[in-house]
């Protein structure tokens, strides 16, 4: 088997606030192979979006700062780069798009000019060609009218329409992995599938590898083939899409799995994990979900689990599952 | 788009007609609150108050007319800038005015150039190191020159650059006799200009570095800063287009409000340094009691402020490509 | 009062605001005392003049042999109370103007909001001017000058306070209950809209002593009474030979301002915790 894209491991990112120190990912390893996506799913809080921004090594320090952990891209260690070197990384290589297009694009440039800057910056085009790289850019994630579009700005643009130009501005030099941090949850229902739609169709054509982060389980189920379940900075449990939906074995995942069909069919309060993610002040001692688990054990409240296959390609960071699959 | 920009030329042009209005009646108001009548004032500093003078001008001013055709006829002589005869010179007010406006503007436009120039770099050097010493150093500076009488610091820098060290000429506007022409006078206008220009431009340095760096600091917290690392710019380049592009729109607004305040400063600065503009002709009007003059300056110095404010929004038009369409 | 002992707690903690408080007191107590203990008259020809600073006269005699530390003692006075009373005079209107625009809104709020714009419109030094020259400068005329061009910024925050607190449930309340407007406006919004009012016009204080320096440093000041600016414009004439003589008063305005402006930034960290961390 060829090496991954990506192979992130024992990645452990802190935040030194006011308050304290706050571990917002904990000991975290996955890879990402060629042409793979890959899910990362969890409540806002969980950590997730610290992950994509400590890949990119963008972690605001201070307060943050990856304490521990290696990033490889290619084989090609992240974290022991020097500024420069990261920033030809950045957008070139390793590209994102962020979940709120309209915060994320800047109000006083237009669209040539915010996705020719990467052009120029990282293949050095001449501003000839840049105009029409942009087009054809735009073309490509469905914009219409492009030479129109280029010369607009942000706010002229929908919703949609900007996080098009997101993905258009992450993809101009064709990377190798795209991280794709809740792409679509500022979007229309309507809006959100053509989205995701268009980063599947894409991926497939420039044959990147894609890491997709969200809070939402059901818009995994087609697009990703892995999932990492991310809570409390931990991952918790790991599959293939098909598994993790058929089998859900951390019993967060399961909370997560109905709190996902009951949007399906008419949200409904029901059905939610019951509970909310525990301060990061105030982590409980043992297994940091066992406040809110309905099999808990008097073991959970103690102990932290530690991740263990419960079947191959499955690991899992529940005390409960793990004596159920001996 | 060029139609929304003509649309709101237009509008803001209609804008202005009521602050005129408002500054004719003000005008016109205090005209009466001086004490006697406007042909007693008149009169008496025209140097020649006899009592067929005096009557004369009460029916050239229709003072025995009612209240409202007298604002009327006051006003169609302002609107055509007939703001009356100076007693000093026995000249209309309105000539020795225009007379005196260049120079004014000469040092009004350089300070307001120089304090933006300065007060950018200076509030965007201060963001990028916030909390170091330089930071710090630069907010007590600010803080210093922020409560520093413009005149006595005009006053100061006299003493240091043209009587202790000798290098720069104390006051006035060329070099008295020299006869120079075309590019030699220019140069010596300019050699002039230096320490009122400087004087004047402080103040407004201080204030321009605190806002600049306080705008600074919100666009830092903005998501397309994020974004812009995420391409793989350097924080210089970052600094200096996107960041700077945004956290400029404050400082202009500033500039435009400061307008008025700045021709205030200028009065004093131009007292301190004899420099041959509206500031030496209120002092000279003040010597001499001359109010017709005095209120020919604060309508000629308004019209300016309007104007100026008028260029600072279409300024902030070509800034915020937002603006037109809102 | 426990509102009041954790505002002074946040205040101590800025140290710049403590300093500011502290020269503030003795420029206060300078103003306060300082003619009492030194009973010289600003005004009396006590020595030779332009002398330089010495044992005799402690900061030197200006350009016509008077005692320039009583001049700066006495011009305490007439700055701070200048700067206090102008600065109380525009809070005054510019808050009754601000409350009735942001209170009943409608043409109400465009008519006042028009009148405002239009006075921070107009260059203010030179309306200032004008007004002091028309009616003869004494600090009455002078205190209302600065006072008629200083109140827009206060008018126009005051009005965003209570915009900001009308739609607020006890206020709709009051109206329910029948209150009538004055007494929602002034015993009920007030008290919550007043902080900020209290930090803008703390700070006005400072701009109102530049704005009377610059006034009787042009000649515009009370002719029977010293002043900082009008020592500075005295002394002007023999800069070249005694730059101290023109020193001292401007480094006294400077401290002054200064001191005032440190504690408005300490009162406003104090009021308003949550920006402060930026
Ligand atoms: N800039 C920051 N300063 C302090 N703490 C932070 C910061 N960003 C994130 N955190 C902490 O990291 C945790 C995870 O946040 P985040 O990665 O945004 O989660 P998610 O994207 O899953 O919602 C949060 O609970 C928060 O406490
Ligand atoms: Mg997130």
């Amino acid at each position: 088997m060829s090496a991954p894209v990506l192979a992130v491991d024992g990645l452990t990112v802190e935040f030194r606030t006011a308050l304290g120190t706050v571990r917002a990912v904990d000991d975290l390893s996955f890879t990402i192979g060629e042409g793979e996506t890959v899910a990362i799913v969890g409540e806002s809080g969980s950590g997730k979006s610290t992950v994509a921004l400590a890949l990119l090594r963008l972690v605001p320090d201070p307060p943050g700062r990856i304490v521990a952990g290696r990033v490889r891209l290619d084989r090609q260690d992240l974290l022991t780069l020097d500024d420069a070197e990261i920033r030809k990384v950045r957008g070139r290589r390793m590209a994102m798009i962020f979940q709120d297009p309209m915060m994320a694009l800047n109000p006083v440039y237009t669209v040539e000019r915010q996705i020719g800057e990467v052009l120029r910056l990282h293949l050095g085009l001449p501003r000839q060609q840049v105009f029409d790289q942009v087009v054809e850019l735009l073309r490509l994630v469905g914009v219409p009218a492009p030479e129109d579009r280029a010369r607009q700005y942000p706010h002229n643009l929908s919703g949609g329409m900007r996080q098009r130009v997101m993905i258009a501005m992450a993809l101009a030099c064709k990377p190798r992995l795209l991280i794709a941090d809740e792409p679509t949850t500022a979007l229309d229902v309507t809006v959100q599938a053509q989205v995701l739609e268009l980063i599947q169709e894409l991926k497939s054509r420039l044959g990147m590898a894609v890491l997709l982060i969200t809070h939402d389980l059901s818009i995994v189920a087609e697009t990703a083939h892995r999932v990492i379940v991310m809570y409390t900075g931990r991952k918790v449990e790991e599959g293939a899409t098909a598994e993790i939906f058929a089998d859900p074995r951390h019993p967060y995942t399961g909370g997560l799995l109905g709190a996902a069909k009951w949007e399906e069919n008419e949200g409904n309060e029901l059905r939610e994990i019951p509970g909310a993610v525990p301060s990061p002040f105030d982590m409980p001692r043992g297994c940091s979900f066992a406040p809110r688990c309905a099999v808990a054990l008097a073991r959970c409240r103690e102990h932290a689990p530690a991740l263990a296959d419960v079947a191959p390609g499955r690991p899992v960071r529940c005390f409960v599952a793990q004596e159920a699959a001996r | 788009m060029r139609q929304a920009s003509l649309l709101f030329l237009v509008r803001r042009l209609l804008q202005i007609v009521p602050v005129v209005l408002a500054i004719v009646a003000l005008n016109f108001f205090l005209l009466r609150m001086a004490p006697g009548d406007v042909a007693d004032i008149l009169a008496g500093q025209m140097g020649h108050a006899t009592a067929e003078f005096t009557q004369q001008l009460r029916q050239e001013f229709g003072l025995d007319r009612p209240l409202y055709q007298q604002f009327f006829i006051y006003m169609g002589k302002l609107l055509t800038f007939d703001l009356g005869v100076s007693h000093l010179q026995q000249t209309p007010v309105i000539v020795l005015i225009l007379d005196r406006l260049p120079a004014t503007l000469i040092l009004m436009l350089t300070s307001v150039v120089l304090a933006v120039a300065l007060g950018v770099v200076l509030g965007v050097a201060a963001a990028r190191r916030e909390g170091t010493i330089a930071d710090s150093l630069i907010s007590v500076l600010a803080l210093v020159v922020y409560a520093t009488p413009a005149f006595w610091l005009g006053l100061m820098l006299i003493v240091l650059f043209s009587i202790k060290l000798d290098i720069l000429p104390s006051g006035g506007m060329i070099q008295i006799g020299a006869g120079l022409k075309g590019a030699a006078y220019a140069l010596d206008v300019a050699w002039h200009l230096i320490l009122p220009a400087a004087t004047l431009a402080l103040f407004y340095v201080a204030i321009y570095t605190r806002l600049m760096r306080a705008s600074m600091l919100e666009v830092y917290g903005l998501d397309f800063i994020v974004t812009a690392r995420a391409k793989g710019l350097s924080e210089t380049a970052i600094a200096w287009t996107h960041a700077l592009r945004n956290a400029l729109l404050p400082v202009v607004t500033l500039a435009g409000v400061q307008f008025g305040h700045l021709l205030g400063g200028s009065i004093l600065v131009e007292t301190v340094f004899g420099w041959p503009g509206l500031g030496r002709l209120v002092f000279d009007a003040l010597l001499q009691r001359d109010l017709n003059l005095l209120l020919g300056i604060l309508f000629v110095s308004s019209a300016v402020v309007v104007s100026a404010n008028l260029v600072v929004d279409l300024i902030y038009g070509l800034l915020d490509p937002r603006i037109v369409h809102k | 009062m426990r509102g009041l002992s954790t505002l002074w707690m946040r205040f101590r903690r800025n140290r710049g605001a403590v300093a500011g408080a502290v020269t503030l007191g003795l420029v206060v107590a300078a103003a306060l005392v300082g003619p009492l203990l030194y009973p010289v008259d600003p005004f009396d020809m006590v020595g030779q003049p332009a002398q330089p600073p010495s044992a005799s006269f402690l900061l030197g005699t200006d350009v016509a042999g008077r005692d320039i530390l009583a001049g700066i003692l006495n011009g305490a006075r007439i700055s701070l109370l200048i700067g206090v009373l102008a600065s109380l005079a525009a809070t005054v209107v510019g808050v009754a103007f601000g409350a009735l625009a942001g209170y009943y809104g409608g043409w109400v709020d465009d008519v006042l909001m028009r009148v405002t714009e239009f006075f921070l419109t107009i260059p203010s030094f030179v309306l200032a001017v004008v007004v002091v020259a028309i009616f003869q400068p004494s600090v009455v005329t002078v205190t209302a000058a600065i006072a008629v061009v200083s109140w827009p910024s206060v008018a126009r925050l005051a009005r965003g306070e209570f915009i900001a607190q009308r739609g607020r449930d006890y206020v709709q309340g009051c109206r329910a209950i029948g209150m009538p407007d004055w007494e929602i406006i002034l015993l009920q919004i007030m008290p919550n809209a007043l902080p900020p009012v209290i930090v803008v016009s703390s700070l006005m204080v400072a701009t109102a002593i530049l704005t009377e320096s610059g006034l009787s440093f042009l000649g515009l000041g009370d002719p029977n009474l010293v002043s900082w600016g009008y020592m500075i414009g005295v002394a002007r004439t023999v800069l070249r030979t005694s730059w101290w003589m023109s020193a001292i008063p401007g480094a006294m305005i400077l401290v002054t301002v200064l001191a005032i402006n440190l504690v408005g930034e300490g009162l406003n960290d104090a009021l308003n915790p949550k920006l402060r961390k930026r």
